[in-house]
C-alpha cells in the first residue's frame, strides 16, 4: 500500500477538543458531518480545504485527551489518507487502527516535512519518500496490519463472527 | 522478576503469566458508556449481531447531557432508554434520583472493585483505579465490538511508579499534588503507561482523594491509574460490591518500572494548570490578580461531598464575586450536601447549583462561556474551546482554590483562609 498526498503539518500535544468539538460529540451526527467539523477549532483554513488524499503531520503527542474517536472518524470522512506524527496519544492511537486509519510513527521526519509538500507513504517497504529523502519507519505488528488491510475493526469483527458461524452470511 | 500490578491484574484476566508488552485478550468484567451509548448501540446494530454477549456486565449512566437541554440530546436518551429495555441493561442509570457522574456511580455503587479489568467509553475511566481496579477508557466502535464479541485486546503497559511521602500542608489537596505531577511530566509524559501510586500516605487518603489522583492520569497519557487497594476500600464495597470476581491485587515489591517518581506531599503547594494545557503548571499565588468571570465546582474529579465540604468551609458567612456553578458528583452526593446544610451554605453565598451530570466541563450545558471569558474549574481539562467559545479561558485547579478565588473574583491561593 502506498499513500501519497499534501501535507498538513501540526505541533505537538493537538488534543481532540480541537481536532473535533465536544460540542458535536452527543449527537448522531453522519460521518459527512463530523467531516464538516474536522479541526474547526485548531485550523479554519484546514476546515475549509482541507480534504481528499491528504496527509496530516504532527508533532508527540497527537489527539491526547477525549476518546472520542469523531476525532478519527472526522478525518476519515474527510478523506484524510494517514497521520504521521513523533508520537500519538494512546487512546487515539487505537481508535485509529480501529476504524482503518493508517498512522505511522516516525520523529526523525516530521522536522524535515514542510506544510504543503507532497509526500508518499509506502506500508510494503516502510519508508516515507519527502523533498529531503526517504525515511524508513517500522512496520505494524502483523495483528494490526491485518486490522488496517481489513478496514479496520468492524469489517474485522464481521468476519471473525461471520467464521465463527455467529453471523449470517 | 516481580511484577507489576498491570502485569497481575492482566495476566489473571488471560489466564497466563504476562510481561510488560505482551498483547492479551481478555472478557472484561464491566463496560461502560455514557450518553455515547447510543452510538455505540448503533454500530453494535451494523456489525449484525442481535444480542449483547453479556448484558450483566454492561452499565449505562447518563451524565454528559442531563436533563437533555436539545431535542438531539433528548433523542439520543430516548435511544439508550429502549437499548437498556431491549437488551435488559440491569445496570442502567437514567436521571434519576439513583444516577450521577459516570465515573462516581462506577465506585460509589460498587462496580469499581480490586483486580477487576473495566473498560468505559470515556478517557477519565482511568478514575475507577482509586478502588484498586484496571480501568481504561476505549473508543466508541471498540466497545460495539466488545458488546458484540466480549473480548478486547489489551497490550500489557510499561508502568510508572509515584511514590508519595509526607502529609499536605492547610490549604492544599489531592488535586494540587496531580497537577504538579502533570506538569512535571508533561501531558505525554505517562504515555501509554500504567500509574501506580505507592506510599503509605495513600491509606491516609480518603477514596475521594484517590479518585483526584487516578483521574486525571489520563491527561499525562496514561492507560490507567491505580492506589493500592486497602481497608478503606473493602468498607467502601461492604455490601455494594456488583462482582464476585475481584480480588486485592498489588505489585510485587522487587517488579520493574520504566520510571519512578518522588514526591513529599509537605512541599505541594496550591496549584492551578493554564490554558489551554493541562501540564501548563502555575503556582496559584503567581497567578494572583487574574480576574475571573466564572467559578466551576464539578465535574468526576472534584465533585464529591468532600469537595463540596471544601467549598462550603471557605464559602461559608460570604458572598461569591463571579457566577459560582456547582455541579454534585451524584444524586446521593446532593442529598448529603442538602442533609449537611452545605447545599444551604452555598445557596446563601450566592451559587447557582445545577443536577449531578458533567455539562458545563464539555460546554454542552448549564456554564458554557462566552468569548474572552475566564473560568476556574475543579475539572481535569482546560483546553481550548471545551467550555464552549474558542476564545475563553479555563484555569483549572483544587475546590479550595475555586472558592475562594469565587470570593475574590480573581485567582487566589486558599492558603491564604488558613493563616492565623
Amino acid at each position: 500500500m502506498i499513500i501519497s498526498g499534501r501535507v498538513w503539518k501540526y505541533g505537538d500535544d493537538v488534543n481532540t477538543d480541537v481536532i473535533y468539538p465536544g460540542r458535536y460529540t452527543y449527537t448522531l451526527i453522519t460521518e459527512q458531518e463530523m467531516g464538516n467539523h474536522a479541526l474547526e477549532d485548531l485550523d479554519p483554513i484546514f476546515n475549509r480545504e482541507g480534504g481528499k488524499g491528504d496527509i496530516i503531520v504532527a508533532g508527540k503527542n497527537w489527539g491526547c485527551g477525549s476518546a472520542r474517536e469523531q476525532a478519527v472518524k472526522c478525518l476519515k470522512a474527510r478523506g484524510i489518507g494517514a497521520i504521521i506524527a513523533k508520537g500519538f496519544s494512546r487512546i487515539y492511537y487505537r481508535n485509529c487502527l480501529n476504524e482503518g486509519l493508517p498512522t505511522v510513527v516516525c520523529p526523525e521526519v516530521v522536522d524535515c516535512i514542510v506544510n504543503g509538500e507532497e509526500v508518499s507513504i509506502d506500508f510494503g517497504s516502510s519508508v516515507i519518500r519527502t523533498s529531503k529523502g526517504e525515511f524508513p519507519f517500522t512496520p505494524y505488528p502483523d495483528y494490526v496490519r491485518g486490522l488496517i488491510e481489513n478496514g479496520g475493526l468492524l469489517p474485522y469483527v464481521k468476519k471473525m463472527l461471520r467464521e465463527q458461524g455467529k453471523l449470517e452470511t | 522478576m516481580g511484577k507489576t500490578f498491570a502485569e497481575k491484574v492482566l495476566g489473571r484476566a488471560a489466564g497466563k503469566s504476562v510481561s510488560a508488552g505482551d498483547v492479551v485478550t481478555i472478557q472484561p468484567d464491566f463496560c461502560m458508556c455514557h450518553e455515547n451509548a447510543a452510538s455505540v448501540y448503533k454500530t453494535f446494530q451494523e456489525i449484525g449481531t442481535k444480542k449483547i454477549w453479556d448484558s450483566s456486565r454492561i452499565v449505562i449512566i447518563l451524565d454528559h447531557t442531563v436533563p437533555a437541554s436539545t431535542e438531539a440530546y433528548a433523542n439520543i436518551h430516548r435511544i439508550i432508554r429502549k437499548l437498556a429495555v431491549e437488551q435488559g441493561i440491569e445496570h442502567f442509570y437514567d436521571l434519576n434520583h439513583c444516577g450521577g457522574i459516570c465515573h462516581q456511580i462506577m465506585c460509589q455503587e460498587g462496580y469499581a472493585a480490586p483486580g477487576l479489568v473495566i473498560i468505559g467509553t470515556d478517557s477519565h475511566t482511568c478514575t475507577q483505579g482509586a478502588m484498586g481496579a484496571f480501568a481504561t477508557g476505549i473508543g466508541r466502535s471498540e466497545m460495539a465490538a466488545v458488546w458484540a464479541t466480549g473480548q478486547i485486546w489489551l497490550k500489557v503497559p510499561e508502568s510508572m511508579k509515584i511514590i508519595l511521602k509526607g502529609s499536605f500542608q492547610p490549604g492544599v489537596c489531592a488535586k494540587d499534588l496531580i497537577l504538579k505531577i502533570i506538569g512535571d511530566v508533561k501531558s505525554d509524559g505517562a504515555d501509554y503507561m500504567s500509574i501506580e501510586f505507592h506510599g503509605d500516605c495513600i491509606e491516609g487518603m480518603s477514596i475521594s482523594e484517590r479518585m483526584t489522583l487516578c483521574n486525571m492520569a489520563v491527561e499525562m497519557g496514561a492507560k490507567n491509574a491505580v492506589c493500592r487497594p486497602d481497608e478503606r476500600v473493602d468498607i467502601s464495597l461492604q455490601g455494594r460490591a456488583k462482582s464476585s470476581n475481584y480480588q486485592k491485587i498489588w505489585a510485587d515489591s522487587d517488579a520493574q518500572y520504566a520510571a519512578e517518581l518522588f514526591y513529599s506531599l509537605d512541599e505541594i503547594e496550591p496549584a492551578v494548570s493554564k490554558p489551554h494545557r493541562v501540564d501548563n503548571y502555575a503556582k496559584a499565588s503567581q497567578l494572583a490578580g487574574t480576574k475571573i468571570d466564572q467559578a466551576f465546582i464539578g465535574t468526576c474529579t472534584n465533585a464529591r461531598i468532600e469537595d463540596l465540604r471544601i467549598a462550603a468551609d471557605i464559602l461559608k458567612g460570604h458572598r461569591v464575586a463571579v457566577r459560582t456553578i456547582v455541579n454534585p458528583a451524584s444524586y446521593k452526593v446532593y442529598r448529603q450536601a442538602v442533609e449537611e446544610g452545605i447545599v444551604q451554605t452555598l445557596l446563601d453565598a450566592g451559587c447557582t447549583i445545577n443536577h449531578p451530570g458533567c455539562g458545563p466541563c464539555i460546554g454542552v450545558s448549564g456554564g458554557v462561556l462566552g468569548d474572552d471569558e475566564v473560568c476556574i474549574s475543579t475539572g481535569n481539562r482546560n483546553f481550548r474551546g471545551r467550555m464552549g467559545s474558542r476564545n475563553s479561558f479555563i484555569y483549572l485547579g483544587s475546590p479550595m482554590t475555586v472558592a475562594y478565588s469565587a470570593l475574590c473574583g480573581e485567582i487566589r491561593d486558599p492558603r491564604e483562609v488558613f493563616v492565623g
